[in-house]
């Protein structure tokens, strides 16, 4: 399965070099480096939020993970710059992705 | 490498009026036509046309709709900056001697299909521009203990300067607590801080220098070009309180110009949202780091004009294809003197700077007389 697969299923998965082991986002099928292929790391990754703002009710934040990428997540509990966070929820809505975070 | 040279232009009113692409790519090169008899249409090598319309053969159909035969006729994409983008390549054509008189026409409509990048799956559900505007803001008042207050000036200050230019969108000025009370987007952006997409075009002719100087008395030469990429995603900036493309392409544009950046009299910059201007004017070296909106109020408290002089993207509004083009036309406008009533007084050099999603990537140009 590829990386959008597991996001239709609510996974959050990390696309890994199976060669030379670089962390590859956006997600891909073939490294940037070595162009060997890609496989998908799964787990609990923690991120670090980077910067945040609000729409509304909700957080939209910045958030990284393995000091390697980033993404946009929503968040409903007030951030802290620095705060480590995992993904709660995530998936791909109408051909978009969504993550949130806690 | 061969001088390129600036010899005539055309713009249209931006406005939020539903009109066809091919119709306002018609109107801002006829207007170039129009106001430019003495050129000779048959000489035009290449016809290129800068839009993120969904369009399809557009320089084609402009050349058939302005009865021209061309050598090379092509679109050019780029996001924000297709239109510098497209002027670059007119250079290059140009300097290459593969054409020698190079018709770029910018135009886009009000409910682009740029405004928003899709690829970008990185932004989740926030892809709408207001969102990496709202944590740039945030960033950078954070970084240098700026207020929204202060970044409201860009605002008041672009849409003062755009009073003075009959084709821009904005026709009120605005106060301080007027930015301050506009909708609120999200938590650091209000609707004053935004440029607004609108339809609009701009048309401009370059031409070799033996070309340039048979077309006019008064050619306004390309003397710097710099061009940066870092990403195409908004997450891979590094930074989000400062802009890495614009800092390279500024510098190489300014090295090739054999120019220091003090010795720019007037600059287009491209302020999407008002945070992009103090950020910009710092990565291009107009001001030290964390010390643009100290530059901006200064020339707002002056009524100094050497920042913006058309209004901005904020101001002028945003038609995406067209606008890189239309900053490029005040620059000229200035340098030849004929900027009415917005007119800096006697300029030699000037820059425009266009950039695309969130500064990933830019495109700086130096212009002198």
């Amino acid at each position: 399965m590829n990386f959008e697969d597991e996001l239709t299923r609510g996974n959050f998965t990390i696309p890994e070099c199976t060669s030379c082991k670089k962390i590859i986002w956006p997600p891909s099928e073939f490294c940037d480096v070595c162009y060997n292929e890609t496989c998908l790391k799964s787990g609990q990754f923690s991120g670090k939020i980077i910067e945040y703002s609000k729409q509304n009710d909700e957080y939209f934040c910045v958030v990284e993970f393995l000091d390697t990428f980033r993404l946009i997540a929503k968040m409903k509990e007030k951030p802290e710059n620095g705060q480590i966070v995992k993904i709660l929820k995530c998936g791909i809505l109408n051909g978009t992705y969504f993550f949130q975070i806690i | 490498m061969n001088k390129v040279g600036i010899v005539g232009y055309g713009n249209t009113a931006f406005t939020k009026e539903d009109q066809k692409i091919e119709s306002i790519l018609h109107n801002c090169t006829n207007q170039l036509f129009k106001t430019n008899s003495e050129i000779n249409k048959n000489l035009i090598d290449a016809v290129l046309v800068s839009t993120n319309n969904n369009s399809k053969y557009l320089s084609a159909i402009l050349s058939e709709m302005v009865g021209i035969q061309p050598k090379i006729a092509h679109s050019i994409e780029s996001l924000c900056n297709s239109g510098t983008n497209s002027i670059v390549s007119a250079f290059s054509y140009i300097s290459s001697g593969l054409a020698d008189i190079v018709l770029v026409s910018g135009a886009e409509r009000y409910d682009s299909p740029g405004q928003i990048l899709e690829w970008d799956n990185s932004r989740g559900e926030f892809k709408h521009p207001i969102f990496w505007a709202s944590i740039f803001s945030k960033s950078y008042k954070q970084k240098f203990n700026i207020s929204e207050e202060d970044l409201a000036i860009v605002s008041v200050k672009n849409h003062k300067q755009a009073q003075k230019n009959p084709n821009a969108l904005s026709k009120k000025t605005y106060s301080v607590e007027d930015v301050l009370n506009s909708k609120k987007l999200t938590e650091d952006l209000r609707l004053l801080d935004c440029s607004r997409p609108c339809s609009g075009g701009a048309s401009i002719l370059l031409a070799s220098e033996e070309m340039s100087k048979k077309i006019t008395d008064e050619p306004i030469w390309i003397s710097g070009i710099g061009q940066k990429t870092t990403s195409a995603g908004f997450t891979k900036n590094e930074s989000l309180f400062s802009m890495t493309s614009t800092k390279h392409a500024g510098e190489s544009a300014l090295k090739m110009a054999n120019k220091n950046i003090s010795q720019v009299d007037v600059a287009e910059i491209h302020d999407a949202f008002s945070v992009c201007e103090p950020m910009a004017l710092e990565a291009l070296g107009f001001s030290k780091t964390g010390e643009g909106m100290n530059l901006i109020k200064k020339l707002h408290e002056t009524n100094n004009f050497k920042i913006n002089p058309r209004g901005g993207l904020i101001g002028c509004g945003h038609p995406l294809g067209a606008t890189g083009v239309s900053q490029t036309i005040e620059i000229v406008k200035q340098l030849q003197q004929s900027a009415d009533n917005r007119q800096l007084k006697d300029p030699e050099v000037g820059l425009v700077h266009n950039m695309s999603a969130a500064a990933t990537s830019s495109t700086v140009l130096v212009l002198e007389k």
